[in-house]
């Protein structure tokens, strides 16, 4: 198969940036997208010219790393997919591609197609987590969890943190990367200690990020490469609005660290 | 070489128990003022730094990714194995101990394995109180799956995602810590060299992958948790990344290499689609539960799978095993794969592959249940092939996956060189010469919640604290090195690529030190390597600059250290003249195909010392003895 492609070169992040063009020829169906990428860097190296850089490491869709933009859709055309489980298959013999880095304030773009997302990690250390040291615990079993609560948590816990969901936003709304994490510890007996001082702590933290707010298009929804449902986000609406109202305004009572 | 495995006076049953109470502890007010550096964020990495930084260690975490979740063991799929005994079906810390030490086919030190199975249950707990949501049975409580190797069920998982959710409970815990000042992550930085100060390790220096920046971090131990070496073979199951780079310089500063030729190739993964090929997808080890194996009876029989009949199918792991049936350990699944198709029986295009047939147990159990343990699966199957495992049968084979070798340490997780200790993957202690499946993240988390914040203050007691910093010499002279190296790396500007060489590295590797090595095979990869690096270190070419995110410099440091680390892995092999769990010499072999090991000249772990650039190393021996379970010829068909 060959392909024209169109991809986004950026030296740096100062770098003003531009489309590239490329030609691609005899490609296997059988590539994946990515390793059509390397093909491509093969080529460049080959040429003398400086490789493509692109994030990606698992190559199985699982560590979340791989993020471009492909054809104005997130990790591509396919439902449910990230750019390292597309296949050339999926494409047209002779097609144009092309191929960004995410798109968003809170993602200064590195080099070429690859993100800063560090914003997304400072979210979770505002809070989410559950509060415990390592150490004996009681047994599990003790606290018996409903399979539905479970496997609910488990979906939104599925979350690869990627950033297609903000990437795919017209408001670049990190909604629900955020809600996903909140919905998680949420839902689960051990995260009700600190729940709504966690929905608190993210939210407040996701403003400070510079991402904007959540106008219910749900193409983050569409875009996401594990298909977590924008229901989390409507949760995590709800204790949000719990939280204000139960969280005392005075908290010098409170022992912030232990 | 020092190679004393520091085993405490005591019953294997209390000899942990014993050791911590006789400890060296460092105070509480203390701790703060003691700096550790933690290489590497999975599974291991993650949850010592989190668990040092809660005790009010200062804690440095660095990783090559951009974020700590990252690192690839989330991509385990399984399970996570406990002794937890809550299938009534007679589990216990014996047993756990028990088929480790078998399926590790007697190579592994006895007091680690004990004390590894007598933590599992620990890690359930921790993971659950993190909000790990493991699957669950209707009445709420954990629910169990079996897995290889083993005749109970003693697995938690969480779908297909077990690895996942459990790093994530690692990462959410480093976070907590991030965010309460007691760890400072470096992210997008790679360890590129051990700084050793008075024979103790004192820091390390990295680059800034960002902008190509060479720094030095000093402290008062390091801690590696960079997992394992697969990517030798270039395929494997392992994320593009990973690499021996930190154990490897580690290695050359003085710490000894264990069991280099341990290596396990896993028998469920897709088979390889061409050349263009980057990396081979692992299914997880679980469909062998319900999936049958099986290839035609006739060579080259090009019929549809479903249109072959019972009568000439070939359920080869239940003909030859019955008691195990499927579910045998992954060296032996593996090397009977790899039998089969050299027989010329093996399925698809290349004839590399297996069935792995889900037709009797949709028909037994029903689409919802096998569906509910397996959907994920079959979707991230169907995704990658384009083949549709609930109408045809999947095809697999074996690719490497996972290093049982790894850096040399005592019972405290410490390397031969003082303040440097190695978890996880990294270190070679508990799986000896074949790791059972769903024991892997047991070990990562049971080294990095339990372990090693413990011992890591045995150690730390012993010094004052803070009396290094980075303007000793020591740091100076290695940053001049890795700077030289990578300036060298540049300046080659020769014809062939980081990718195409490190793709022959892996090939040889492959044929001569995969699933099944001989002397011969190895003596001509001895050959054959020391010519790839040459070319590598005179043809090669990097484009772009060294002060910039390059990662194509990032692939040749990598590969740099694995032209060296392959030659001591072929060695290992060579000198280990035995069979034993996935290291199979063809020379040393039952009448049955199966193992044949030599208790009475390699019951040790072959530790190497590295002598210089150019110099062959030395081998020592840690003898390993068998006290709590005697040895015995492992035996999965009765």
């Amino acid at each position: 198969m060959n392909f024209t492609l169109k991809v986004w070169r950026q030296d740096d992040a100062k770098d003003g940036g531009h489309l590239e063009k490329y030609q691609i020829e005899d490609i296997e169906p059988t590539c994946s997208f990515l390793e059509m990428m390397d093909i491509l860097n093969e080529q460049l190296t080959e040429q003398n010219h400086e490789p493509v850089a692109f994030d990606s490491d698992c190559r199985e869709g699982i560590c979340g790393m791989c993020s471009m933009v492909i054809n104005g859709q997130p990790h591509g055309p396919n439902d449910g997919t990230t750019t390292c489980q597309l296949y050339m298959r999926h494409f047209n013999d002779g097609d144009q591609i092309t191929i960004e880095p995410w798109r968003s304030v809170a993602f200064p773009v590195v080099r070429d197609l690859v993100v800063d997302r560090s914003a997304f990690d400072r979210i979770t250390q505002a809070g989410g987590y559950i509060n415990v040291h390592s150490g004996p615990k009681p047994d599990p079993n003790s606290v018996p969890i409903e399979p539905d609560i479970a496997e609910e948590a488990l979906d939104a816990a599925c979350c690869i943190g990627c950033g297609a969901c903000v990437a795919a936003c017209p408001n670049g709304a990190a909604m629900l990367y955020t809600s996903a994490k909140v919905a998680h510890l949420g839902l689960l007996p051990q995260g009700q200690p600190e729940r709504f001082e966690r929905v608190q702590n993210m939210v407040h933290q996701m403003e400070d990020e510079g991402f904007g707010s959540c106008r219910n298009y749900a193409e983050c929804e569409a875009a996401c490469p594990k298909e977590i449902s924008i229901k989390f986000i409507g949760k995590m609406n709800r204790d949000y609005l719990r939280s204000t109202l139960l969280l005392p305004v005075d908290r010098r009572g409170r022992m912030d660290s232990q | 070489m020092d190679l004393d495995p520091k085993i405490p006076e005591a019953p294997i049953e209390s000899m942990w128990d014993t050791h911590k109470e006789h400890m060296r502890l460092v105070g509480p007010r203390n701790r703060p003022n003691y700096k550790v550096i933690v290489v590497g964020t999975g599974l291991a990495g993650a949850s010592a730094a989190s668990s040092m930084a809660a005790m009010g260690y200062q804690v440095d975490a660095f990783c090559f990714q951009d974020s700590p979740r990252r690192a690839h063991s989330i991509a385990a799929q399984g399970g996570i194995n406990a002794s937890k005994d809550y299938r009534n079906d007679g589990d216990s810390t014996y047993r756990l101990f028990y088929d480790t030490q078998k399926g590790g086919d007697y190579r592994s030190r006895e007091a680690n394995v004990w004390r590894l199975a007598q933590l599992s249950t620990d890690i359930i707990d921790q993971a659950v109180a993190q909000g790990v949501p493991f699957a669950r049975e209707y009445g709420g409580m954990l629910a169990n799956r079996s897995f290889g190797g083993v005749l109970v069920e003693r697995t938690f998982y969480c779908r297909g995602e077990t690895g996942q959710q459990l790093l994530l409970g690692a990462c959410s815990a480093l976070a907590n810590q991030i965010h309460a000042g007691g760890v400072t992550l470096h992210a997008r930085k790679e360890l590129l060299d051990v700084v050793v100060i008075d024979d103790r390790a004192r820091g390390i220096v990295t680059r800034d992958l960002v902008t190509g920046a060479i720094e030095s971090h000093a402290a008062d131990a390091v801690v590696l948790a960079t997992g394992g070496y697969s990517n030798v073979y270039y395929l494997s199951t392992n994320a593009k990344g990973c690499n021996v780079t930190a154990t490897w310089r580690a290695h050359k500063r003085g710490a000894g290499f264990a069991n280099p030729c341990y290596n396990q190739i896993h028998p469920t993964c897709i088979p390889v689609a061409g050349e263009h090929q980057a990396k081979l997808t692992l299914m997880s080890e679980s469909l062998r539960n319900d999936g049958r194996i099986w290839v035609p009876r006739k060579p080259a029989d090009q019929r549809n799978p479903a249109d072959i009949p019972e009568a000439d199918r070939y359920y080869y792991l239940e003909e030859r095993y019955p008691r195990f049936g499927n579910l045998v350990p992954r060296d032996v699944a593996s090397r009977n794969a790899k039998e089969v198709c050299d027989e010329k029986l093996g399925v698809g295009p290349s004839g590399l592959g297996v069935y792995l047939d889900f037709r009797d147990a949709i028909q037994d159990k029903g689409k919802t249940v096998i569906g509910g343990r397996y959907e994920n699966l079959f979707t991230m199957y169907e995704k990658i092939t384009g083949d549709n495992p609930w109408q045809s049968p999947m095809r697999i084979f074996p690719a490497p996956h996972y290093t049982m070798g790894g850096l040399w340490v005592d019972y405290n997780l410490m390397s031969n060189l003082s303040g440097l200790f190695a978890i996880g993957e990294a270190n070679f202690s508990d799986h000896g010469a074949n790791r059972l499946g769903a024991s892997s993240m047991m070990q990562c988390l049971a080294d990095g919640y339990f372990i090693i914040p413990l011992t890591i203050g045995d150690y730390l007691s012993r010094y004052p604290y803070g009396d290094v910093d980075t303007s000793h010499p020591a740091f100076a002279d290695a940053e001049r090195e890795v700077k030289g190296r990578m300036d060298h790396l540049m300046s080659i500007q020769g014809s062939e690529t980081v990718e195409s060489l490190h793709r022959e590295l892996g090939r040889v590797m492959w044929d001569k030190c995969g699933i099944a090595r001989n002397a011969d095979g190895l003596q001509e990869a001895l050959k054959k390597i020391p010519e790839i690096r040459d070319r590598f270190w005179n043809d090669l070419r990097i484009t772009g600059s060294g002060q910039k995110l390059n990662q194509t410099l990032e692939h040749a440091g990598r590969l740099a250290d694995f032209l060296e680390f392959s030659e001591l892995m072929c060695r290992d092999a060579l000198a280990r003249d035995e069979s034993c769990g996935c290291h199979f010499r063809d020379e040393h072999q039952t009448e049955e195909g199966e193992a044949l090991r030599d208790d009475d000249n390699f019951s040790h772990v072959s530790v190497w010392e590295h002598q210089g650039t150019d110099k062959e190393p030395i081998m020592h021996k840690e003898p390993l003895s068998f006290e709590a379970l005697p040895l015995a010829q492992r035996n999965y068909k009765t």
